[in-house]
């Protein structure tokens, strides 16, 4: 075997070393988390006070910030949680807007947890109990995808009913317009 | 549990091949029995002329590129050809028939029921003029005898496909587009079907039960199903419904007569009178619902339901009122 083929199959190799876990990352679909916690509670604290001996911390990042599925299953429960109720389809209303870069109670991915599990002031009602961790998770990756705070390539598309033009094979046939620029420099 | 065994559990009959109805036993008269008695015919005979090939013996002096077989062997193929086109024209125009036939229009009599699917069950609604005369059950469609139904089929997820082969022919519910077929079943009985368009990591377990009855007791299963559920009468079950209504289930559940009203999974109103569960993917019994209410990603690994974790206690007090939703 020469060298510059032995060359060129440590380079494959060291490429999917290090390309494979993040490509696969991006898709994995984890149905069965068990045990379940079904009431969402303990696992955001806002402050270091807490009462009782020191306990372990829990990973509160969020399991979903790079999962597509993740953020695709958030957007299906931010509609069937009735989510665009108040705040739309992130453009607020009666709740305020999501799409934007204003925060009222941060932008890290646990204080959105908390804004959903505990609640807010003035109309946020608490979903403890009434999710699990799992799909408040799920929705926390889509609350922030909205924003722009998640990787582009993992969050959901737009719907079909909400695009700003028509699909293009829905618009009425056009005919061919010649245009001033050379078609070389169309495409520099 | 092996496959075989699975599929005997369900109730239903599920054959193409044992019609119901007036179209399925269309379907297998003009045209599975006829291309099925020609697929035979045509495969003897080429066995035959195979068989013929290959052990004929040369007469002595034959050469094999002996210019006279040529035109003897362009007509046979020709022969061959010909005969061919014209079978294949014969079921194409059988074909185009039988379709026209299955699906003309039925008489004014029918029945209208709409089905919407959903990532993996069925949703089915029989409505009605005034609102609160709604019928809403899921994976079972009961239909009367002898009359025809007309099925509004609709889709809020992917496109799926609805296909009880002893009934009848299948056809897409595609989101956003409104689909109807009709159906009639002629005797009285239970028929499978399947969704038969790939849906998604559970559209194997995406099945339905049609249960034709007589006309009386269709409508009397109709009016029972109108019906909202009782308050509980005993402890237990009491126990049960503030089980139900204080943990996740009201969250996509209704359930008629409780607070409990959100669209996104099944109506459980009339629970304990269905034959499956999760889409005719288990047989109804308290042990399976107890399996299915506490972890159905272990039954049916991404479902939209998720796990719960309930204490025994409450899981026996829910088990029992979910039961005497009949």
């Amino acid at each position: 075997m020469s060298s510059r083929c032995r060359s060129a199959r440590r380079a494959a190799a060291l490429a999917l070393a290090v390309l494979g876990p993040t490509a696969c990352r991006r898709e994995t679909r984890e149905f069965a988390t068990w045990p379940p916690s079904a009431s969402a509670s303990t696992a955001v604290r806002e402050v270091e006070l807490r009462p009782g001996p020191p306990t372990r911390e829990v990973d509160v990042r969020g399991p979903y910030a790079d999962n597509a599925y993740g953020v695709s299953e958030g957007k299906r429960l931010y509609n069937q949680m009735n989510c665009t109720g108040c705040h739309f389809q992130g453009g607020g209303g009666i709740g305020p807007p999501l799409m934007d870069s204003e925060w009222i109670y941060g932008s890290e991915p646990e204080n959105v947890f908390e804004t959903i599990v505990e609640g807010r002031p003035n109309g946020m009602p608490s979903f403890r109990g009434k999710l699990t961790n799992d799909q408040v998770w799920q929705l926390v990756a889509y609350v922030r995808s909205m924003s722009g705070l998640l990787p582009k390539d993992v969050a959901s598309g737009r719907n079909d009913h909400m695009q700003v033009r028509s699909q293009e094979q829905s618009t009425p046939k056009g005919t061919p317009q010649q245009s001033a620029l050379p078609p070389s420099a169309e495409h520099p | 549990m092996s496959v075989l065994q699975q599929l005997d559990s369900f109730p239903g009959r599920h054959s193409a091949l044992d019609p119901g109805g007036p179209q399925a036993a269309l379907i297998r008269d003009r045209l599975w029995d006829p291309m099925y008695a020609t697929a035979v015919v045509t495969f003897v005979l080429v066995v035959a002329a195979l068989m013929w090939a290959v052990f004929r013996r040369r007469s002595p002096g034959e050469e094999s590129d002996d210019p006279r077989r040529e035109p003897v062997m362009r007509r046979a193929v020709g022969l061959a050809a010909a005969v061919t086109v014209v079978v294949l024209f014969v079921f194409l125009v059988a074909d185009v028939a039988a379709g026209r036939v299955v699906t003309a229009t039925p008489g004014d009599d029918a029945i209208q029921i709409r089905v919407i699917g959903h990532q993996w069950w069925w949703e089915v609604q029989y409505r009605d003029s005034l609102p609160q005369r709604w019928v809403a059950t899921a994976n079972e469609i009961h239909v009367p005898v002898g009359r025809p139904v007309v099925l509004e089929l609709r889709s809020t997820d992917v496109i799926h496909s609805f296909w009880p082969p002893s009934l009848t022919a299948k056809r897409d519910l595609i989101p956003g587009r409104v689909n109807s077929l009709w159906l009639q079943a002629d005797t009285a009985g239970e028929f499978r079907g399947m969704c038969a368009e790939f849906c998604g990591h559970q559209h194997a377990k995406m099945a339905f039960i049609i249960v034709a009855e007589p006309a009386a007791s269709f409508a009397r299963w109709l009016a029972q199903q109108r019906d909202t559920a009782g308050t509980p009468q005993d402890s237990l079950t009491r126990r049960g419904q503030e089980v139900f209504l204080g943990s996740q289930c009201p969250m996509c559940h209704a359930i008629a007569g409780t607070p409990a009203g959100s669209r996104v999974g099944p109506d459980l109103t009339h629970l304990g009178s269905r034959r499956t569960l999760a889409a005719g993917t288990l047989p109804n019994t308290r042990g399976n619902l107890a399996g299915w209410v506490v972890n159905p990603q272990r039954i049916k690994p991404g479902a939209k339901m998720p796990p719960n974790a309930l204490s025994p206690d409450d899981l026996q007090a829910l088990l029992a009122y979910l039961e005497t939703l009949r």
